[in-house]
């Protein structure tokens, strides 16, 4: 009824204006029948009345909630104070928009990465299980399927697991039209049932499907819509893997993107794994997920398979079987190594918003002394301070109102811009705003205003206003609190400035070491592709042999082609595959002890010459070294150094368990004939120990290597035309210079270099603007005092120095709590860190020395007034 | 107590509404009859203040004790007049007796009843 009242009260103002106009009319009539004359009778009648405008506005506040119309004055207010100084608005409402809009974008990502349930049926249960090495390097080793089927049948801890593990296939339609490679897992049946998923279309795989020579395959939504248009008919129909006729038993729903969008299609796990894979403990290579039973907890489940995990590490002595397991959440799994970065980023922009909000408070607090006056006459007559705070509130919850909602357009585009630059996002969810994220976005906004308004009008409505009502302009000393909390403001601002910048001078440095680290191999000029020869037309050594070599043969001829290397992973293409090995003319290790692993890579006999990896000893392949003649192999100089110490390794055999020679599995031994530099296989991972097989063993998969005299790409269409003169169906994948794929692996070191060094940038523009700003009216309130120090012989130079200090000591003082502050936060920075301490002097001095210049010449143009000042003229000024 | 020469108009806060209830009881009125016939009833100790009167009406109004509707005045002229609800009636009731008790109690403290006896 109330608000029904408020939004008639112009009607009902109307109409009491009305009945005043008839009350006076009536009294008139009854004064003139008392026989008043008519100008005597409106008199006496509008004197009866009193002041009608009196009763208006009584009528007017009733009908007005008084909170409501206090609050809309406020707004009002400020809303005319914001805009006498638009420069200012602008500049403060933009730079919450930006702080806002980049923490809200930040927040969006890490919810859909980090803190979003997925998708699955009761995801808290769902953990991955890998194994462990004791002291290897990685914290999560693949699952070798023997393992698996033993957890699986032994331990009672989980409800289920399923394994799953990557493959890739060549898919054509039903007369081998159209080729394409598809990424793909192969996974055991109950998997999709363990995670919850129920097919879109069609029935699934059964358990009698995971069986070797399985020709079932279920086929994801994108793959579906996109190959076969969505049309349902698929669903038991044909297609071909391969060259291999598979049976389509089920379509999985949209929103299943598990473990990646790459994943086009899902095959039974047994189907095309021989049985030597699945009986070997050592064949690492599968994921394992799991769900835990709801009344046993995760430590005790782990502890059993960890249990069974030990008896076969012990029935295996002498095979890298792990002695024990670990697991990981299914969603940190999913997340990664995106979590650090992730959280690094929203502790930059959350400092961000911090050194904003301590921005438009300094701002405000310079306002606020203007009115200071005002304020303390009016808590003197009586004005409640709540009234008061309220008041002066309004104008930061103005600008940070404005700033949320800029902030919030500004991250819808920033989100997706973000989802697109970082590679290697998971995708299991998509990433986009929802109610949660407007609502983070209303509470930062909320957080800004409290931040930027309380803190100055906390110090201008304390009791310390009394004095200004006692200080007069003249003594010059009226605001020594406020200009005392702006300097501490800076303090803080400046201090949180140093740390982001100390952090985007690490990251900046450590992304230099990461471009100029030396991959010890060819990269300009050189363009890479791979193909994969189908088994079923490649199903000796022989063919695969002639393919790979006339192929080698006729790109070596082709024009501007400097040299070409056929392998499997060229360098800086990822870790791939390790084999473990022992020395067979080393003493045995003892029992327990680490069997030494390297990468495993296979070459043709010019690999090495074409992409420029120099020969240390011995020689290289020969191409006599083919199928049962070619047990030699090639070691990298990190592999000498460290098992072979001051010993010829030419000519030494490795016994490498998981390399039996074809037809005979009980030799192993493969002779040593050369040694060659190393290379990265990962740029901003340390050099590994590398074995090289002789590709002419026969392989089916291989990526071709070209060395090219001028712009690679150039190459690609030709390179893709002797392909298909050999072989017109072979689909290639990947063509990529070498350089493409060393910046793809830089690409997020560089998105997160580039975003927190944009942060600290405009962290210290802020600052900076901040200094001149409170060093201005510092100039400006001691006019007076200076023009009396010039009056009394203080020279000009020593007004600039005494102005230049006051400015500079928040600066230091900031500057010495930042490094402070960085000392602690580089720490967690460590990891990401390449080539770079923490506490790095070229940075720290860097930093140093940047932030000094910038307060100097902050500090200056205002220091420089003083220089200037006419003394006559300031002592004049009031 | 009182003052005989010059009239107690300071009302006692909430009175007002009831006594502008009362009035209305004899038949639809216009503010300037209301404010005449309490102040005439009163015998003129008590007068209307105009800035009161209108706000107290329009209060009354928004509870839905009184309506209102424009019409003519008796000297055929433009008037707002109100008039008592069936609410407005069980209001005045209410009012009334708890008026009589704190009369009542009022006169029993300044020991009039007991001193009448």
């Amino acid at each position: 009824m109330s608000w029904m009242r408020f939004l008639h009260r112009k009607r009902s103002d109307s109409e009491l204006q009305d009945e005043i106009e008839a009350f006076l009319t009536e009294e008139t009539a009854d004064n003139e029948a008392r026989g008043l004359t008519p100008d005597e009778a409106a008199r006496q009648a509008r004197l009866k009345f009193g002041n009608p405008q009196r009763v208006r506005e009584s009528l007017w506040m009733q009908n007005t909630p008084q909170r409501l119309a206090g609050i809309a004055r406020d707004i009002k207010y400020a809303c005319r104070t914001l805009n006498r100084t638009p420069g200012f608005t602008i500049m403060a409402v933009a730079v919450m928009a930006l702080c806002i809009g980049v923490a809200t974008s930040l927040f969006t990502v890490v919810r859909s990465v980090l803190l979003r349930p997925l998708p699955f049926r009761d995801p808290a249960r769902l953990v991955m299980v890998y194994e462990h090495f004791r002291g290897g390097e990685l914290s999560y080793h693949p699952v070798a399927p023997a393992d698996f089927y033993d957890w699986r049948s032994k331990t009672h801890g989980f409800e289920d697991m399923a394994i799953m593990r990557p493959a890739e296939y060549n898919l054509t339609g039903a007369r081998n039209e159209l080729s394409e490679s598809v990424g793909a897992e192969a996974g055991s049946p109950n998997l999709f049932s363990l995670l919850g998923v129920q097919p879109a279309l069609g029935w699934g795989f059964a358990e009698a499907d995971d069986q070797r020579g399985s020709t079932v395959v279920m086929l994801t939504w994108s793959l579906f819509e996109r190959r076969f248009a969505g049309d349902a008919k698929i669903v038991g129909g044909q297609i071909h893997l391969d060259g291999k006729p598979y049976t389509v038993v089920g379509v999985l729903p949209s929103w299943f993107t598990y473990p990646n969008t790459g994943i086009q299609l899902w095959v039974p796990y047994k189907a095309d794994a021989s049985p030597e894979m699945l009986q070997h403990h050592d064949w690492h290579g599968s994921q394992v997920v799991a769900r835990l039973r709801p009344d046993v907890s995760l430590a005790s489940a782990i502890a059993q398979v960890g249990a069974i995990q030990y008896q076969n590490h012990l029935q295996y002595p002498h095979d890298p079987v792990a002695e024990d397991v670990v697991s990981r959440s299914l969603n940190e799994d999913l997340a990664g190594d995106v979590k650090r970065p992730l959280m690094l980023m929203l502790s930059a922009v959350g400092c961000m918003l911090l050194i904003g909000c301590l921005n438009v408070a300094n701002l405000l607090v310079a306002r606020g002394a203007a009115r200071q006056k005002e304020v303390a006459i009016r808590s003197a007559l009586g004005a409640q301070r709540a009234t008061l705070i309220r008041e002066q509130m309004a104008e930061s919850v103005l600008i940070c109102a404005a700033g949320g909602v800029g902030g919030i357009l500004l991250s819808l585009g920033a989100t997706e811009w973000l989802a697109k630059a970082w590679k290697d996002l998971p995708t299991a969810q998509s990433i986009h705003m929802d109610g949660a994220v407007i609502a983070f976005a209303c509470a930062l906004m909320f957080a800004a205003a409290l931040i930027a308004g309380l803190l100055p009008t906390l110090s201008s409505t304390g009791k310390s206003m009394l004095k200004a009502l006692q200080t007069s302009v003249r003594t010059g000393s009226s605001s020594v609190s406020r200009t005392a909390l702006r300097k501490s403001l800076l303090t803080a601002e400046i201090g949180i400035t140093v740390v982001l910048l100390v952090a985007a001078g690490l990251l900046l440095k450590s992304f230099m070491q990461l471009r100029a680290a030396n991959v010890g191999c060819v990269v300009d000029n050189t363009l890479t592709l791979q193909y994969n020869l189908p088994g079923k037309r490649y199903d000796t050594p022989e063919k695969q042999n002639a393919f790979n070599e006339a192929l080698l043969a006729q790109v070596r001829a082709m024009p501007g082609v400097r040299g070409a290397a056929l392998g499997t992973t060229v360098p800086g293409t990822g870790y791939w595959g390790t084999d473990e090995f022992t020395v067979e003319e080393h003493a045995p290790l003892n029992t327990g002890e680490h069997l030494p692993d390297a990468l495993t890579r296979w070459a043709d006999p010019g690999y090495f010459s074409a992409l420029g990896i120099p020969l240390v000893s011995g020689r290289f392949f020969t191409s006599h070294e083919r199928v049962e003649r070619s047990y030699k192999v090639i070691v990298s100089r990190q592999l000498i150094q460290q098992y072979f110490a001051r010993e010829d390794p030419i000519g030494k055999h490795l016994h490498i368990p998981g390399r039996a020679h074809d037809g005979a599995p009980n030799l192993m031994d493969w002779e040593i004939v050369g040694v060659v530099g190393d290379i990265l296989y990962q740029v901003g991972k340390e050099p590994k120990a590398t074995i090289y097989f002789p590709i002419l063993e026969g392989r089916s998969g291989a990526t071709l290597a070209v060395h090219t005299a001028t712009d690679p790409l150039q190459f690609s269409v030709m390179l893709q035309k002797q392909i298909a003169s050999l072989d017109p169906e072979l689909p290639v994948s990947n063509v990529l210079t070498m350089n493409q794929i060393i910046g793809a692996s830089l690409v997020n070191a560089r998105l997160s270099t580039t975003l927190v060094l944009a942060f600290a940038v405009l962290s210290l523009i802020l600052a900076s603007v901040g200094l001149y700003g409170v060093l201005s009216y510092l100039t400006i309130q001691r006019t007076s005092e200076l023009g009396i120090r010039m009056a009394l012989g203080a020279q000009r130079d020593q007004l600039l120095q005494l102005m230049l200090m006051d400015g500079l000591r928040p600066a230091l003082f900031g500057l010495g709590l930042g490094l402070l502050m960085s000392f602690a936060a580089t720490r967690i920075l460590q990891s990401m860190l390449f080539g770079t301490k923490p506490l790095d002097p070229v940075v720290l001095s860097g930093v140093i020395a940047t932030l000094l210049a910038v307060a100097v010449l902050a500090c200056l143009a205002p220091a420089w007034r003083a220089f200037r000042l006419d003394p006559m003229k300031a002592l004049r000024t009031e | 107590m009182r003052n005989e020469t010059h009239p107690h108009n300071e009302m006692l806060k909430g009175t007002l509404d009831m006594m502008i209830l009362r009035t209305l009881v004899a038949g639809d009125a216009h503010g300037h009859t209301i404010a005449k016939v309490i102040e005439r009833t009163s015998e003129d100790l008590l007068e209307v203040e105009q800035g009161s009167l209108y706000p107290a009406l329009h209060r009354l109004e928004d509870r839905r004790w009184v309506s209102s509707h424009w019409g003519a005045s008796e000297n055929n002229r433009k008037a707002k007049f109100y008039r008592l609800t069936a609410e407005g009636r069980k209001q005045l009731v209410r009012e009334t007796s708890r008026w009589r008790q704190m009369t009542r109690a009022i006169g029993l403290v300044m020991g009039e009843e007991r001193g009448a006896q």
